[in-house]
């Protein structure tokens, strides 16, 4: 039923991409990537230094939108949670940084074993549950984080808490400079989304993804589903912690809103918007809704009654996002 | 899909638009909420600005002005981002507004690493009184604790000998309550954080409350929340047995919803809009012809903001570039403030009377009116803390 | 002992209030299998006309009756134009979806009414408090809020479980295409059954206003505890949800009652004061976590087809 091999698999493969003509939705990314690259220069040039800002801000969330996709487009499994990872990781960082460890090489892997291990107790639990049982309990994780971290006194409570330094690495790549920060941000990106899409290829991802369309099927020939989806679980949270630890140092100021059960449907709308059945559909996702956030917010103070009603259009009539869109037209 | 790349593009042309060069404008971005439940206290603050902009003939200094407007949606992560758009893309001279503790903490980095001009027309987080003080933001509201302070000595003028204080748990809310304690002399039986913004229901609370048997109650929720709260206080039949006393609950903006019920209920404000000065009675006559509503507090402080911008560019004769003289003029606040006497204290915190004021029936209508002086030129308590820079 | 009966009271009262959006959620939920986000919206846009009418007759009952037929009104059309291209889609779609309604009804009620809010005020006899036992006093209104819902509850109990309705309900949650085949207008049904969720969530909210305050936005945070319900309750059973809403509520206002006295027990003052808040918020959401882990389909699944 379901076609694995082709899932996905060509947006990035260099081999496809040379041995294929060139269809809209390879030189779609290609444009993108290539905007993405060159726009620190093209913002030096101008001047417009907010551009670099934004996009920095773009790039991390389309990270945690690219680990979401990992779970929920090809694992089926739909977390309603997974803003608590960008919490976690950035709380790790600033409740570091606010006790005077400012050195990103402990401050990093340390917040990526908190996420890990965070998502190890939380899916165990979650995972003996399938479908709407499923969204609610990852919230209910989810919201269980946000309340602790409002209560955490020493380190802001509900107000947050100001990182006065970015994380320390050697003097090389000094992160405090907006161009390098935004560059580790898009290389991180980058290298999240091959990463990704490897493990989507691999016979662990060919696993997941056939225990997305029918479980007890790959149960019976003798894989046990609920140990692989639990590891894919762990590494979408490892991998969205990271987001969090960018996250906090870009805005330099962590809280409890980072992890607002809003946020959590943000991220399944970039997902969705981008299209689910690729690993770089989140990104494309994670670029429009943002910067149609901000037009519209600038444009109007009743954004809602434009973006409501169109995001009831992409359900109902572009299921597959974007991407979907993109497919299609490659296609014909 | 052509759709999206439009507006990508559009997108991208709004943030690449160049800053006008060699401008003789100045800029102001004003960062408020728009959106939301909460957006009422947005709208009075930027009439409140926009009726200062027609009183100076729209102009700041003698300078042609330009205001951004931009929407925090109460959550600190988006205001930094408008916060940072508005220095880093608009490039502007001023960020006038924000209404909330936790957006202010989080935009003092953005905005004091650029050197930016800021007033605070709300938000009065301790933090900016004390340790975080810049040379760059002033503030034209209060600290939070000293509006809670001034309704504590009035407490101990009405001979109350035990309270019992409730307020939401966020940082407003905290120094509200240590801003009570530290004036009243009586004792404290109880004391209750709420969950903030989402608690529906403070039966739980109030029964807790009734059940401590104090002289008085002493309450903090701004917006909708003290609506809420004000309305089960008195549906649970606790107006005749325990009188309330509160800070920045009852205003302009939930009085006309609250009628009847905010009817007897003190509380502390430095600002009433019948004060006695010239500057006021234009502010509040005008307001209420252009808009068809009574200002609130939060507009007052906001009127203020756009009178010291004026004054302070008057006195560089609309220089940005020398920032040391311009902020030594808006340190003199040389303009009439719409609520009498207005200095700066060092940390750029107003020293100001407070008021006791009232909810009163007059007719049809209901309104606040001033009762009493409860201090004059208070100063906030944090000032030792700020090592102000020279 | 009589401070913790008057707290129990508290807890009662929150829960019902919790049922009434609860009931409407676990009908559509249980029979039409759509997650609807937008449950609380209705719950909003019923105050919002309630006090509208409330204000225009100058009665509090005459606005009541006014906004539940309106609001009804809204639900149909609702799922006449949005609603019903979702039906057989999966959870994400839907959860999506109405996201998607969410967002468009919090900016239509501010453009439409103003930012402000509005109030819902109680004819003046029912402002006071009666006393329920030596010593403890009781607003009337929250007495009547509960015998209401009581009420409600009663009659949807009636109307699924014995009449035709009702019975034709059951038969098209169990099996749409049997119900269809037997010449019944399933799409009819489904139209009225979500009607009837609209009508009760702003009913809920109409008579929740007096206590609290209609404004932009009231529906969100009581409709996640109202997905606790049923999640707790397990989804599509009505009994679940009532059994389900009376024990959040209970814990919910007893945790606001006890536990920042316990923390600050523990821990210094002011940490207690602030970890108490967040503990007691956080209860519900250990809860809910707890029953799934040992009961994955909630305290009494609805019967499987």
């Amino acid at each position: 039923m379901i076609d694995w091999r082709n899932l996905s698999a060509d947006w990035l493969d260099a081999r496809k991409l040379a041995s294929n003509p060139p269809n809209l939705r390879n030189a779609f990314v290609i444009a993108l990537l290539a905007i993405l690259a060159l726009l620190p220069i093209y913002s030096a040039l101008t001047g417009n230094y907010f551009l670099v800002t934004l996009f920095t801000r773009i790039l991390i969330l389309a990270l945690a939108a690219v680990s979401l996709n990992l779970i929920m487009g090809f694992g089926g499994m739909v977390s309603f949670g997974h803003a608590a990872y960008l919490g976690i990781g950035g709380y790790v960082v600033g409740i570091l940084a606010k006790e005077g460890i400012n050195s990103g090489f402990v401050q990093w892997p340390l917040a990526l074993i908190v996420s890990g291990l965070f998502a190890l107790g939380v899916g165990a639990l979650c995972l003996r549950t399938r479908g709407v049982y499923f969204i609610m309990i990852t919230l209910a994780f989810a919201q269980m984080v946000y309340y602790v971290a409002i209560g955490l006194d020493r380190y802001g409570g509900d107000d947050g808490l100001t990182i006065n330094k970015r994380s320390q690495f050697i003097d090389a790549v000094n992160l405090s400079n907006k161009t390098v920060f935004y560059y580790v941000c898009f290389a991180l990106l980058l290298a999240v989304v091959y990463l990704v899409w490897r493990l989507v290829n691999s016979r662990f991802g060919l696993v997941i993804q056939g225990a997305r369309s029918n479980d007890r099927r790959m149960r019976a020939i003798g894989f046990p589903t609920f140990r692989y989806k639990l590891v894919c679980f762990v590494i979408a949270g490892v991998l969205c912690g990271l987001s969090g630890v960018l996250l906090a140092n870009h805005t330099s100021f962590i809280s409890p809103a980072m992890m607002q059960w809003t946020r959590s449907g943000d991220l399944i709308v970039m997902a969705v918007l981008g299209g689910m059945g690729s690993v770089f559909g989140p990104v494309v996702g994670a670029v429009a809704f943002l910067l149609l956030e901000e037009v519209l917010s600038s444009v109007t103070e009743y954004s809602g009654i434009i973006l409501g009603p169109m995001l009831l259009g992409v359900v109902l009539f572009a299921r597959g996002g974007i991407d979907g869109i993109l497919k299609d037209h490659s296609r014909g | 899909m052509k759709r999206i790349v439009l507006v990508a593009c559009a997108a991208l042309a709004l943030a690449m638009s160049p800053a006008a060069a060699q401008q003789k404008t100045i800029k102001i971005g004003f960062v408020s909420t728009f959106s939301g439940p909460v957006a009422a206290i947005g709208n009075d603050m930027r009439n409140s600005f926009e009726l200062a902009l027609d009183h100076l003939g729209r102009k700041l200094g003698g300078l042609p002005v330009e205001v951004i407007y931009e929407d925090d949606q109460i959550k600190p992560e988006v205001g930094v981002q408008k916060i940072q758009k508005l220095i880093e893309s608009d490039k502007v001279d001023f960020i006038v507004g924000i209404i909330w503790s936790n957006v202010l903490l989080a935009s003092l980095k953005p905005v004091i690493d650029s050197k930016t001009f800021m007033i605070v027309t709300n938000a009065g987080a301790s933090q900016l009184a004390g340790e975080q003080c810049s040379p760059y933001v002033f503030s034209t509201s209060w600290n939070n604790d000293q509006t809670p302070q001034a309704i504590g000595l009035y407490m101990n003028q009405k001979n109350v000998k035990t309270a019992f204080l409730i307020g939401p748990n966020y940082a407003a809310g905290k120094d509200m309550l240590e801003g009570v304690a530290a004036t009243f002399k009586g004792q404290i039986v109880g004391r209750e954080l709420t969950r903030w913004p989402d608690q529906l229901d403070f039966s739980a609370e109030l029964s807790k409350a009734a059940a401590a048997k104090p002289d008085a109650i002493f309450a903090f929720y701004p917006g909708g929340a003290g609506i809420q709260f004000i309305t089960q206080y008195v549906q649970k039949g606790l107006k005749d047995q325990i009188p309330l006393y509160t800070a920045f609950t009852i205003d302009e903006l939930s009085l006309p919803r609250l009628k009847d019920l905010a009817v007897g209920i003190p509380g502390a404000q430095q600002w009433v809009n019948d004060l006695p000065n010239e500057a006021n009675k234009k502010y509040v006559a005008d307001y209420k012809a252009k808009y068809k509503l009574s200002p609130s507090f939060y507009g007052s402080q906001t009127y203020d903001a756009a009178l010291l911008i004026d004054s302070g560019l008057r006195a560089t004769k609309g220089d940005m570039t020398n920032k040391d003289a311009l902020r030594k003029a808006l340190e003199k606040a040389d303009f009439k403030s719409v609520r009498g006497n207005f200095k700066f204290g060092p940390n750029h915190i107003p020293i100001q009377n407070f008021y006791l004021q009232a909810a009163v029936k007059e007719g049809d209508d209901f309104r606040l009116k001033t009762v009493a002086t409860i201090v004059e030129n208070d100063q906030d308590k944090h000032v030792s803390k700020c090592k102000m820079p020279n | 002992m009589l401070y913790l009966i008057e707290q129990c009271l508290n807890g009662v009262q929150l829960g019902m209030l919790l049922f009434l959006l609860a009931a409407g959620l676990t009908l559509i939920f249980g029979i039409m299998d759509l997650v609807n986000l937008a449950h609380g919206s209705l719950y909003m846009v019923g105050a919002y006309l309630a006090a509208t009418f409330a204000a225009l007759t100058g009665s509090f009952v005459a606005g009541l009756v006014l906004g539940l037929i309106a609001t009804l009104a809204v639900g149909i059309v609702l799922e006449v134009v949005a609603i019903r291209p979702l039906y057989g889609r999966d959870h994400l779609d839907h959860v999506l979806g109405t996201f998607g309604l969410l967002l468009f009804f919090n900016d239509i009620v501010r453009w439409i009414w103003g930012p402000a809010g509005m109030t819902l005020s109680l004819p003046s006899q029912m402002l006071a408090a009666v006393q329920v036992l030596p010593g403890v006093f009781y607003p009337m209104y929250r007495i009547v809020i509960i015998l209401a819902t009581l009420a409600v509850g009663g009659l949807l109990y009636v109307l699924v479980m014995r009449t035709r309705i009702g019975m034709l309900i059951r038969a098209g949650a169990s099996n749409r295409e049997m119900v269809s085949a037997l010449g019944i207008n399933i799409t009819l049904l489904y139209t009225l059954v979500f009607g009837l969720g609209a009508a009760l969530a702003g009913f809920a909210g109409m008579i929740a206003a007096p206590i609290s305050f209609v404004q932009i936005g009231m529906g969100e945070n009581i409709l996640i505890l109202a997905f606790v319900v049923i999640i707790i309750g397990g989804i599509g059973s009505i009994r679940g949800a009532f059994v389900a809403s009376i024990i959040v509520g209970l814990i919910d206002t007893l945790g606001r009652a006890f536990l920042p006295d316990l923390a600050r027990n523990f821990l210094s003052y002011s940490a207690g004061s602030s970890l108490g808040p967040a503990l007691s918020s956080m209860l519900i959401y250990m809860l809910m976590a707890g029953v799934l882990v040992f009961r994955p389909e909630g305290l009494f699944p609805a019967s499987r087809k």
